[in-house]
């Protein structure tokens, strides 16, 4: 019971080998079948999460979430995925209808395919590639592809110019994910991604890279097209952006894929800063593991709602003043200081808990730095103040004091 | 069996698509199938055990020279405007030029005797590949990065819009 | 390795000559940056392919891969400016219209 996945996979396996198969085709029949589970959960995960999006706007709003469709609106999900289904597909006239119908399928399989390298407990991986980080990285770029094709298709002014402004600010953002990204990279060893999550062994990432854990939060907000930084859907600008002509199915699959991006961004946070699937009695008990990984993800998921619905919009060329002028430099200086401290510390074989004081007051220090050299540069505005006894409210006729 | 299968499919699939950027009319369809060619390439390099260049050439040329092409185009183009002729007038010359260079190369390296050695890839590929970088080839590599430098500086320089006043000396 | 060295070189020179019937006969510039772009790509698939047949030990076929890439990201950006910095002066990303210095 305590390595039910596991279990389930020799079972299979057994019953396959049984039935004649070779090696190789068993080999490929079960990573197949596990690819397939993955995305169920994946869809099934999403379907949970739009419900619990709009429940908790609902209440940070001060008002009811959905709560008619079922005890607290728990089929709202359901509602919405039947009336997406049987809407019609209205393409636009003059939209290039072979790429008009590929960008949401690469939306969408551009964070699927993310989800392979997950580990999610200590002996269910997926592919453990000696690559991990970079292809994570790499396979997020097929979504940005996705956008610029959706915009251009639709030969719609609006969408191209929702695409061309959502596009620039995500290549932007790009570089300090990356660059913070490759902290935990460092202070690893390794870029395989259960390296990463063994070496959280007493410590996690967080403790020790918390100016990268921040970056790279900001950035991945942005990344996903979260507020602040929602410019891609910014309704009261452009419409709907990039995903204006799409209708039915076609717009549940963008849909869909923000939900799920935003999901899986908590799943890198988790990997990278949080320990992955590490807790108590996580390695007898992998199926432990499983559970911590999804605790853990869907925290942080709250935590980027919450942010999402606390903070205003803010305009893209502040957007990209914070990007290039203070998270790149930020994230660069990080990393170079990581490096070095890391390095020395390695050749003089510190203790374990003199290496975590100095790497957390290192990003302490950098984080201070920054904050007060930023506070420095942008101008304090004058405002203007009132008296305090002005009266506010004068009927016409009567005196004011 | 199923290696040959599936490279079969791979370079179908580079191949197309690379003819089908050089013969588009639309030159941002050649552009997206530069995309398919450039997957198809970066398939070539897993079935060849090299999966830190595979990743890097999604990561690069995708990620980032795809895109900037793609914007390059949608910059240079009067928006919506009609296609016209994509080949020049000597085309037929190139493509008989082409081929013959592919009869060339393909039949010598078909029979010429490479001294193949069944060896396996390092079991850590990359920190071998990090000490490389940083103790055999440590001069090339500052290089690098001196050209991608200059190269960020100049292409921002040349691509900057000219202000209202020399615009108008112009 | 069931799949032949010559095979990959095979390869690789079709998706140059390829590349180069596109940089010969194409009319937008940016058509013809992109079969130089087919052509880089060619030369890497053959230095990997040497990497892992001839002397898959050391990995300098795949430093040297490594280089290519970072030069073809560098004259792809430079490209692309000169590009887009002759379209805002002529109007035009025809290069047989570029042809005078001074119209």
């Amino acid at each position: 019971m305590a390595d039910l996945i596991n279990l389930i996979e020799n079972w299979i396996e057994n019953l396959l080998l049984g039935w004649g198969a070779s090696q190789e085709l068993t080999l490929f029949i079960l990573q197949a079948l596990g690819s397939v589970l993955v995305v169920l959960i994946c869809f099934a995960i999403v379907i949970a999460l739009i419900w619990v999006e709009r429940k908790l706007a609902g209440r940070i709003q001060d008002r009811f979430g959905p709560n008619r469709a079922g005890p607290f609106g728990i089929f709202q999900s359901f509602a919405d995925i039947i009336k997406i289904f049987t809407k019609e597909y209205i393409t636009p006239e003059g939209a290039e209808k072979g790429f008009y119908n590929v960008a949401p399928v690469l939306a969408i399989a551009s964070v699927l395919a993310i989800w392979a390298v997950f580990p999610f407990a200590v002996n269910v991986l997926g592919a453990d590639i000696h690559v991990g980080v970079l292809y994570i990285v790499a396979v997020g770029s097929f979504g940005i592809l996705a956008i610029l094709m959706a915009g251009w298709s639709s030969n719609n002014r609006y969408s191209l110019l929702g695409a061309s402004r959502s596009v620039a600010m995500l290549i932007s953002y790009e570089i300090p994910m990356v660059v913070s990204m490759l902290v935990p990279v460092l202070l690893a060893h390794s870029m395989k991604l259960s390296d990463i999550i063994s070496a959280q062994d007493p410590w996690w990432n967080l403790i020790m890279a918390p100016l990268a854990a921040l970056v790279f939060l900001i950035s991945s907000m942005a990344e996903i097209g979260k507020a602040p930084f929602d410019l891609l859907e910014a309704e009261s600008e452009l419409v709907a952006g990039y995903h204006t002509e799409y209708s039915g199915m076609k717009f549940g699959m963008f849909y869909v894929a923000e939900f799920l991006h935003q999901y899986t961004v908590g799943a890198l946070i988790t990997i990278f800063f949080l320990g992955g699937w590490s807790g108590p009695m996580a390695v007898q008990w992998p199926i432990l593991g499983f559970i911590y990984f999804h605790i853990k993800t869907f925290v942080v998921y709250l935590v980027i709602s919450w942010i999402r619905l606390s903070l205003p919009r803010i305009r893209i060329d502040e957007m990209l003043n914070l990007n290039w002028k203070f998270l790149i430099p930020v994230s660069f200086i990080n990393l170079v200081a990581v490096a070095i401290a890391d390095r020395v510390m390695l050749e003089f074989e510190v203790a374990q808990w003199i290496y975590v004081g100095i790497m957390f007051g290192l990003n302490m220090f950098i984080l201070l730095v920054s904050l007060f050299l930023a506070g420095k540069a942008s101008p304090v505005v004058e405002r203007e103040t009132f008296p305090a006894n002005r009266p506010v409210a004068v009927p016409p006729g009567a005196e004011s004091k | 069996m199923v290696p040959v299968l599936v490279f079969a499919a791979v370079s179908l699939v580079t191949l197309g698509g690379a003819i089908a950027v050089v013969t588009n009319k639309n030159v941002l369809h050649s552009a997206y199938y530069l995309v398919l060619a450039f997957v198809g390439i970066a398939a070539v390099y897993v079935l060849l055990e090299a999966p830190f260049i595979a990743v890097i050439q999604v990561l690069i040329y995708i990620g980032a020279i795809a895109i900037l092409i793609i914007f390059a185009i949608m910059l240079t183009r009067r928006l919506m405007s009609k296609d016209m002729e994509q080949r020049n007038n000597q085309w037929i010359w190139s493509a008989l030029g082409a081929l013959a260079l592919f009869g060339v190369l393909g039949w010598l390296v078909y029979n010429a005797n490479w001294p193949v050695i069944e060896a396996a890839v390092p079991k850590e590929p990359i920190t071998l590949m990090g000490e490389e970088l940083l103790s055999t080839y440590v001069v090339p590599f500052e290089i690098a990065s001196v050209l991608l430098l200059a190269a960020l500086v100049g292409s921002i320089l040349i691509g900057r819009e000219r202000d209202q006043e020399s615009r108008s000396a112009e | 390795m069931s799949i032949p060295l010559s095979w990959y070189l095979v390869l690789a020179a079709a998706l140059f000559s390829i590349g180069l019937y596109g940089v010969l006969s194409r009319r937008n510039a940016i058509g013809i940056l992109m079969g130089i772009e087919l052509m880089l790509n060619a030369v890497n698939i053959n230095l990997v392919a040497f990497w892992r047949y001839i002397d898959p030990v050391k990995m300098t076929g795949q430093i040297f891969a490594i280089f290519v890439f970072t030069v073809a990201a560098a004259e792809v950006a430079v490209g692309l400016a000169l590009v887009i910095a002759i379209y805002r002066n002529r109007d035009t990303v025809v290069v047989e219209e570029i042809d005078l210095l001074k119209e």
